[in-house]
């Protein structure tokens, strides 16, 4: 199988679209006859990091290349960054702002669910610039 | 069970026209905080929620589950609404509280099994 990509463009703020890349990426995965659970944890990992631009940047764009093997996703926004990478991946911390909370987000439990559902998971962030997070999902076992 | 025969007998109302009420119950889930149900609901059960806007069909729709039930008479917002119409994911009220419904919920599945 040759590989596939697709890009995303997100802009924050915008949670009436958040999910489509996901929505997009499980039908994809779906077709290719991935494994139930497989295209779960990449859904669980896609959609928690879309959210995270969503919430927290003010735009960002997603990179996803699928081959036989594996899915990578990129996810490369501008917007304030993170200061302490560390923190952000402890479960319950969040700097989510009180508006994104009442809608049931910003629990702090949004990188710790892309840790657990990925084979690898990378954050790099420039305060005042913007994050970059690379997630990785093997397609076979 | 399908979404229809606990429509029934939890007396619920359904929000969207196109709701697929065949949809087949499995179980149920009960919670507020999205990163919780996104990362440890499953296929087939049922959503019980508080949470009245767009990004529960999201939720729902990326995990395949099979109803969300707003629990308290809570009310869908309109673009939760729309959602649903296009998903076709049932979108059920009640007035009871989660812990009442979810024991009913509880009690007819645990009958059908």
């Amino acid at each position: 199988m040759s590989g596939i990509t697709f890009t995303y463009k997100i802009e924050g703020g915008d949670f009436v679209n958040a999910g489509k890349a996901s929505s997009e990426i499980k039908r994809t995965l779906k077709q290719l006859n991935v494994a139930q659970k497989t295209i779960r944890r990449v859904v669980v990992s896609l959609y928690e990091a879309e959210v995270n631009i969503v919430a927290h940047a003010h735009r960002g764009n997603i990179d996803v290349a699928i081959n036989s093997e594996n899915i990578s996703i990129i996810l490369k926004d501008e917007g304030p960054g993170i200061k302490d990478i560390d923190k952000a991946m402890e479960v319950g911390f969040s700097t989510a702002s009180p508006s994104v909370i009442s809608m049931g987000f910003g629990a702090g439990m949004g990188l710790p669910n892309m840790k657990k559902n990925s084979d690898y998971l990378n954050v790099e962030s420039e305060v005042g610039v913007g994050t970059t997070v690379t997630i990785k999902v093997a397609l076979i076992e | 069970m399908v979404v229809n025969d606990i429509v029934k007998k939890l007396n619920l109302k359904v929000f969207n026209k196109n709701a697929d009420l065949n949809l087949e119950v499995k179980g149920g889930f009960v919670g507020d905080l999205l990163s919780h149900v996104m990362g440890n609901s499953d296929e087939g059960q049922v959503w019980l929620t508080v949470q009245t806007h767009k990004n529960v069909l999201a939720i729902a729709s990326l995990n395949d589950l099979s109803a969300i039930v707003l629990i308290d008479n809570q009310q869908p917002d309109s673009k939760m609404l729309e959602a649903a119409e296009e998903e076709g994911i049932p979108v059920l009220g009640s007035d009871k509280s989660a812990f009442h419904l979810g024991g009913e919920l509880f009690g007819l599945l645990e009958i059908s099994s």
